[in-house]
């Protein structure tokens, strides 16, 4: 039981080390799939959006982390 | 699947394995110099079993999910993986976390399993060496076999395989000839473009998935990797002042 704690701790690990980070990427996503499609009027500027946002998520983030305490 | 997905798939699948073995490698030598190599790779050896028998268990199973749905779960799963990757990359660049240092990794497990007791002998089998490769090959082979799986979900799994399994026996032969760490593969960098790349896939899966029409097509993926590294790099300008300016005087 341990063992598979400890398995699922490092998988989790493999996709989630700063909680913000994970949150910021799937608010992105989540702006791809339900508000870009209303709001975009050109389709092709609908992955260009998703793509920037993502960007600009990571520049903030890296911004933020970069602090020295 | 154009030319342009599948050498793309398969760079990013090599780079991606690369780094990965390298770090299992430092622990089986580790493990191998200090408590015996038998022990050490039927560890490593019970390891790669573990892992075929996974990828054989879940990877057809792939096959009966729709592929829209498909590309959406390993693209956002591919870019949680990589843009952690990429961030942290970032900030090793910026000298705001320490860098990967294999030398390092490769004295502190000596240290441990000198320290650790109940070496091998003829009669007694040493179960630490065995379970310390045993882990360190699963957790870095689960992290290739999911970039493989991943990077290939759109028709080039032949090919990211392929990738994987070069940079796989690159590795175990350079581990062969020079029995030390490879401490002068540049970790760093090879995460920083890595990092790149699984974030630039995941972006583009999702896209897919979502049916986010991409100007270019396949060529967007290209465009993409060519964008982040001009933002990463930014980024690690962004990050360098931002240290300077909030360190404590």
């Amino acid at each position: 039981m341990n063992a598979l704690r400890i398995a699922l701790a490092e998988l989790w690990g493999l996709f989630v080390e700063d909680a913000t980070l994970t949150i910021g990427t799937l608010i992105c996503v989540a702006l791809a799939a339900f508000v870009i499609p209303r709001v975009v009027i050109g389709a092709q500027w609908r992955g260009p959006l998703f793509f920037l946002a993502i960007v600009v998520m990571l520049l903030e983030n890296v911004y933020r982390g970069a602090r020295r305490p | 699947m154009s030319w342009l997905h599948a050498s793309t798939a398969f760079v990013a699948a090599f780079l991606a394995s690369l780094v990965e073995c390298v770090e299992a490698l430092t622990i089986v030598l580790a493990v191998g110099t200090t408590r015996g190599w038998r022990p050490a790779l039927l560890g490593a050896a019970a390891s790669a079993i573990f892992l075929v028998i996974l990828v054989a268990i879940f990877g057809p199973a792939l096959g009966r999910v729709p592929i829209t749905t498909l590309q959406l779960i390993v693209g956002i799963l591919l870019l949680l993986f990589g843009i952690r990757w990429l961030r942290k990359a970032i900030l090793r660049a910026a000298r705001v976390i320490a860098t990967h240092d294999e030398a390092k990794i490769y004295a502190e497990e000596t240290a441990l399993m000198r320290s650790a007791g109940g070496a091998s002998t003829r009669a007694h089998f040493d179960t630490i060496a065995f379970l310390a490769c045993f882990k360190a090959v699963t957790l870095e082979g689960l992290e290739v076999s999911f970039t493989v799986i991943a990077i290939g979900a759109g028709g080039s799994l032949l090919v990211a395989s392929l990738g994987a399994a070069l940079a796989a026996v690159l590795v175990i032969m350079l581990g062969f000839v020079l029995h030390r760490p490879l401490s002068r593969v540049p970790e760093n960098t090879l995460k920083f473009t890595v990092g790149i790349m699984l974030t630039a896939f995941g972006i583009f899966w999702i896209g897919e998935g979502l049916a986010l029409p991409w100007p270019g097509e396949d060529l967007a993926l290209l465009a993409m990797i060519a964008l982040l590294l001009l933002f990463s790099a930014l980024a690690v300008r962004i990050a360098r002042g931002r240290a300077r300016t909030t360190a404590p005087s």
